[in-house]
């Protein structure tokens, strides 16, 4: 789980060990599809999806929804799958949600310590650090000093409440909203939800 | 298995850091890796739990020191020898040298979005009930499987509450070995931070993990 030292192919310049895995990546691929078993252009729309199409923004609007839709608010904290799915978000990593509120009184922040689960439908593929040693060993046992890391600190009678996502179920946290947003459409709400904010590590931007 | 990948409470590792600008991916390589293990896990046959046994699989030392789509290559890589889909000497010649072995379906363009859009639900109907009900004191059994469980190793041993009973789900333990999916109920349960770390810990926090009812007895405090 080290850190991620390697370039783009087109600027590779060291003969390191990384570049040993893209020939290897490429052999494999070459032999998968002679053998029939991938077809390329599934590949290429697999990419473009999570790289351009399944992101945080998704997870944005359900938040902004949230926070200006009462009645959106409610079906979401009762059985967030469905109310996401209202918006047409679902699927892959999102099959059973759970939305958590973040209040005053209580922090929510979502990790997981075995592997790397996170909600895909809504916030994309995760972050490099999010997937990383450090923030999977120290989440459950020091989160302050993890939210410190993100330039987080929470009055000290915040209690805070980590999920470690040790099954299929997947957790988005709903940041508290803003003040001095009122009236605000969702548009311009979901400006203010940050990936981080709905991991967790972060508090919404405030206007 | 208590392996590199059950990170929870250990020490060393230094501060979370994030990256200027977050790329999805940082090679072409990875891209490709990230595309073949989710193409592949249709022709291939095989579970989440047994994809996520692979990728742990490994002395810890080289998990750690490996990067995350490195890891999900190697996996990859071993879950289709095992099966004999794809060869050593395939790999290293970059081409087919071999007979493809008959697969149940590959993925089509086509079925791309349909297939993440159904994703892979792991909630099963049961007409078992559950043991435990909200608000029950339990404890993560000691437990050591050389095997995949999910019961991470900072919560065996300690005592929790029941905050939700989740519903009857696939059993991850059972599922990777190709045992069966054995499904079995599951349970959010709390842990205070005080009763994981001792005086270490923040009484301010707590910690939840989604345990199936295997992971758990009653407990009497």
């Amino acid at each position: 789980m080290s850190g991620h030292h390697d370039h783009d192919h087109h600027h590779d310049h060291d003969h390191s060990e990384l570049t040993e895995t893209q020939l290897r990546v490429r052999a494999l691929e070459t032999v998968l599809t002679e053998k029939g078993y991938v077809d390329p252009a599934a590949l290429d729309l697999l990419i473009e999806t999570y790289e351009t199409k399944v992101g945080p923004r998704n997870g944005a609007r359900v938040v902004a929804k949230a926070w200006a839709d009462p009645a959106y608010r409610a079906r979401l904290f009762k059985d967030a799958t469905p109310a996401i799915a209202e918006l047409g978000y679902a699927g892959r990593q999102g099959e059973h949600i759970v939305a958590l509120e973040n209040t005053a009184a209580q922090h929510n922040m979502v990790v997981c310590t075995l592997c790397s689960c996170y909600p895909w439908p809504v916030l994309g593929l995760p972050p490099v650090w999010y997937k990383s040693a450090p923030y999977r060993s120290r989440a459950v046992s020091d989160p302050r000093g993890v939210l410190k890391d993100f330039g987080v600190t929470l009055p000290a009678d915040t209690k805070i409440r980590v999920w470690d996502s040790t099954a299929e179920i997947r957790y988005l946290v709903i940041p508290m909203r803003p003040a001095g947003t009122d009236g605000w459409s969702e548009e311009k709400l979901a400006d203010l939800v940050t990936r981080d904010s709905m991991i967790g590590t972060g508090l919404a931007k405030s206007p | 298995m208590n392996g590199g990948q059950d990170l929870g409470g250990m020490h060393g590792f230094g501060p979370v850091v994030a990256e200027p600008n977050e790329p999805v991916f940082h090679a072409e390589w990875e891209r490709r890796a990230f595309a073949l293990t989710l193409a592949m896990g249709m022709p291939g046959g095989w579970n989440i739990d047994m994809s996520r046994f692979a990728r742990e699989n490994r002395p810890p030392g080289e998990y750690l020191a490996m990067s995350y789509y490195q890891i999900w290559f190697a996996a990859l890589e071993s879950m289709m020898k095992e099966r004999g889909l794809v060869a050593d000497d395939e790999i290293d010649a970059g081409h087919s040298l071999h007979p493809p072995k008959p697969v149940k379906r590959v993925l089509s363009p086509d079925d791309v979005l349909k297939v993440l859009h159904r994703g892979g639900p792991t909630e099963r109907e049961t007409n078992t009930r559950p043991a435990f009900k909200s608000g029950d004191r339990v404890r993560a059994r000691t437990i050591n499987p050389p095997t995949h469980t999910r019961l991470p190793r900072y919560v065996r041993g300690h005592v929790g509450t029941i905050e939700r009973v989740i519903g009857c789900h696939v059993f991850p333990d059972s599922n990777a070995t190709g045992a069966g999916e054995n499904p079995q109920w599951l349970y959010t349960v709390r842990f205070d931070g005080r009763e994981l770390w001792g005086p270490d810990g923040d009484p301010s926090a707590t910690v939840s993990v989604d345990a199936w009812e295997p992971y758990l007895e009653r407990a009497e405090k």
